[in-house]
């Protein structure tokens, strides 16, 4: 389980993230919205520990997140960034195999994940393929087999943070990556994503975080957080707040 | 581009590229021997009482000469190529190369200083000479990957291009100071900085071969252990930190590890370049960018590019030789610009 008490990030002498309490609870998926430089990606460095809080303290498994080893907290959480820049002619399946590194499951069983982990992020097919040879959405769909794999296959105690995960992804496999996301939650990981889509957080979010400022402005259910009135007060956009008509989650519609 | 052979194979066929470039290197030169005298007589060497009197004169060439000579090129292209796959992979760019970061230009600095500081004096006693030029060499290197390391660091974090940036500074400060070193040398003096910086395996000795393979020895023993750290440093740095690896220790320990391991080869055969750039790359086409196989693949390759481009330097204008970095350059700067091609293509 991963949790921040009074998070507070410092940049310089400005405040760009303060006032976080959260806690991402085993099998649940939380969505993090907000405009651009509301300090969503900031939020995660500093839950992943790459960036130091100036205030406050983010633990896994109620130990502070520096005092980890560095193998055994990979094996507890692992993180999709929004973009890579690896640059080197690796194989598909190798590049999923680096979320292995932490492990020592052995050759024949990484093998397994490496194939299960592909196709949970439908990517099995590009498998033998030279990662430098894909497109933007594949290579995305390669990194999070990666991070998948890392944590394969799922127990409660384990946490995934991801950044943007459908950034680049085509419709289809916007909802294929969140159903993926489900998927890995349901074994019990607890799982953070940023979105910028609100229908795809509607849908797929248990709980959603909405920021401002560097602030949370709302915490809640999709019911409770996406409504008219916090939206047009954090991204400035007016919207009508409906149901969907099948499934009778919020259906966000811009007036 | 998928691998194109097993890496099985690849370590068959480099084995018995380095086995007939140590061959080549041990029989050809100025006076070419026979090959099987060759052999015989590198038996003898290493104590086989084998032959007569005939392979006297074979043995004393092999022994006195051809063998350092051939283990200094073995070093020296072993661990210039494991320097280089630890810089790229340090930068995470198949373009660097020990010579951008600066390092050779420092250790020859390093050794320009020894030389000219020993005309000074009068000539230092052989006793020492070629301790002190290795020594300055090797603390040059290391000066400038320390400062070079320090520029691009801030609160902790290394910033990989800027240490770049810094690398090329220091080139050409290096460069300079070189240079005027070169303009005020007399005659004898300019002569030993001209080999300097364009690099030779001539005049190989035992005394200056220790070290250094001393140096390749523990570098090409350490260097594969971090071959995963490396692997995962590939995806970015806070990438191998969620993997579970400690990436500024790591980082500390491959840029001490190219600082020791150029710093070394040029002491002891001066500036030789491209190697720690064509090599890995070639074997990366060969079987990918996985550093498991990439490492020790890249040293054995190394060893025996260098060898044969030595036996190439002193074949063309026998009896007289070509420095060898000429040789290295001549075939490497090409093959750089190929690259550079074919990389917007």
């Amino acid at each position: 389980m991963l949790c921040a008490e009074n998070l507070a990030v410092q940049r310089g002498s400005k405040l760009v993230l303060s006032g976080i309490n959260l806690t991402l609870q085993p099998g649940e998926v939380l969505g993090v919205l907000g405009p651009n430089g509301a300090g969503k990606s900031t939020l995660l460095d500093a839950l992943s520990g790459e960036l130091k809080p100036s205030e406050g303290q983010v633990t896994l498994e109620g130990k502070p997140l520096s005092a980890w080893v560095g193998p055994e907290r990979a094996q507890r959480l692992a993180i999709l960034p929004q973009t890579s820049t690896l640059n080197f002619a690796f194989r598909v399946e190798d590049v999923v195999g680096m979320g292995r590194l932490p492990h020592a499951t052995g050759r024949v069983r990484d093998q397994a994940i490496i194939a299960e982990a592909l196709a949970a992020a439908d990517a099995a097919h590009l498998a033998g393929r030279n990662y430098l040879e894909l497109s933007g959405g594949e290579r995305q769909r390669v990194h999070l087999a990666r991070v998948l794999a890392q944590l394969w296959p799922g127990a409660r105690g384990q946490t995934l943070l991801l950044d943007e995960p459908t950034s680049m992804l085509d419709p289809l496999h916007q909802h294929t990556t969140l159903q993926a996301t489900r998927t890995i939650a349901a074994s019990g990981v607890a799982v953070l994503v940023i979105l910028h889509d609100l229908n795809l957080a509607a849908r797929y979010c248990d709980r959603l975080l909405l920021l401002q400022g560097g602030r949370p402005h709302a915490l809640g259910t999709p019911y409770e957080v996406l409504q008219a009135e916090p939206l047009q007060a954090v991204f400035d956009l007016e919207v009508l707040v409906q149901h969907h008509p099948e499934r009778g989650h919020p259906l966000i519609i811009a007036r | 581009m998928n691998p194109v052979v097993l890496p099985r194979s690849l370590f068959i066929a480099l084995g018995l590229l380095l086995a007939l470039a140590l061959l080549f290197s041990l029989a050809l030169g100025p006076v070419s021997l026979p090959w099987l005298d060759t052999l015989k007589a590198t038996l003898r060497v290493f104590g086989a009482p084998l032959g007569g009197a005939e392979l006297d004169q074979a043995e004393l060439i092999i022994g006195q000469i051809r063998m350092p000579r051939t283990l200094l090129g073995l070093a020296v292209g072993a661990v210039l190529a494991l320097s280089g796959v630890a810089m790229q992979g340090l930068f995470r760019n198949p373009l660097a190369d020990p010579g951008l970061v600066g390092v050779s230009s420092g250790a020859a600095l390093g050794a320009a200083m020894a030389i000219v500081g020993g005309a000074w004096l009068g000539g230092l006693p052989d006793a020492i000479a070629p301790y002190l030029l290795s020594a300055c060499a090797f603390a040059g290197g290391l000066v400038v990957t320390a400062l070079v390391y320090r520029l691009g660091s801030r609160n902790g974090q290394t910033s990989v291009s800027t240490m770049l940036l810094a690398g090329i500074a220091l080139t050409a400060l290096a460069g300079a100071v070189i240079g005027l070193f070169t303009y005020l040398a007399d005659d004898a003096t300019l002569r030993t900085l001209t080999f300097w910086n364009l690099g030779s395996l001539n005049g190989a000795s035992y005394s200056r071969l220790w070290p250094l393979l001393v140096v390749t020895l523990a570098v090409g023993l350490w260097l594969p252990k971090r071959a995963k750290a490396l692997n995962a440093l590939l995806l970015g740095e806070s990438e191998a930190r969620h993997l579970g690896f400690e990436v500024e220790r790591v980082k500390r320990e491959l840029v001490f590890c190219t600082a020791l391991g150029v710093g070394a080869a040029v002491a002891a055969a001066g500036m030789i370049g491209f190697i720690g750039l064509v090599v890995p790359h070639l074997v990366r086409l060969l079987v990918g960018p996985d550093h498991r196989v990439l490492l020790p693949a890249s040293a054995l390759a190394g060893a025996a590019l260098l060898l044969f481009a030595d036996v190439l330097a002193r074949m063309v204008l026998a009896p007289a030789e070509l420095p060898i970095g000429i040789v290295t350059a001549l075939i490497g700067a090409p093959f750089f610009l190929y690259l550079l091609l074919r990389g917007r293509a």
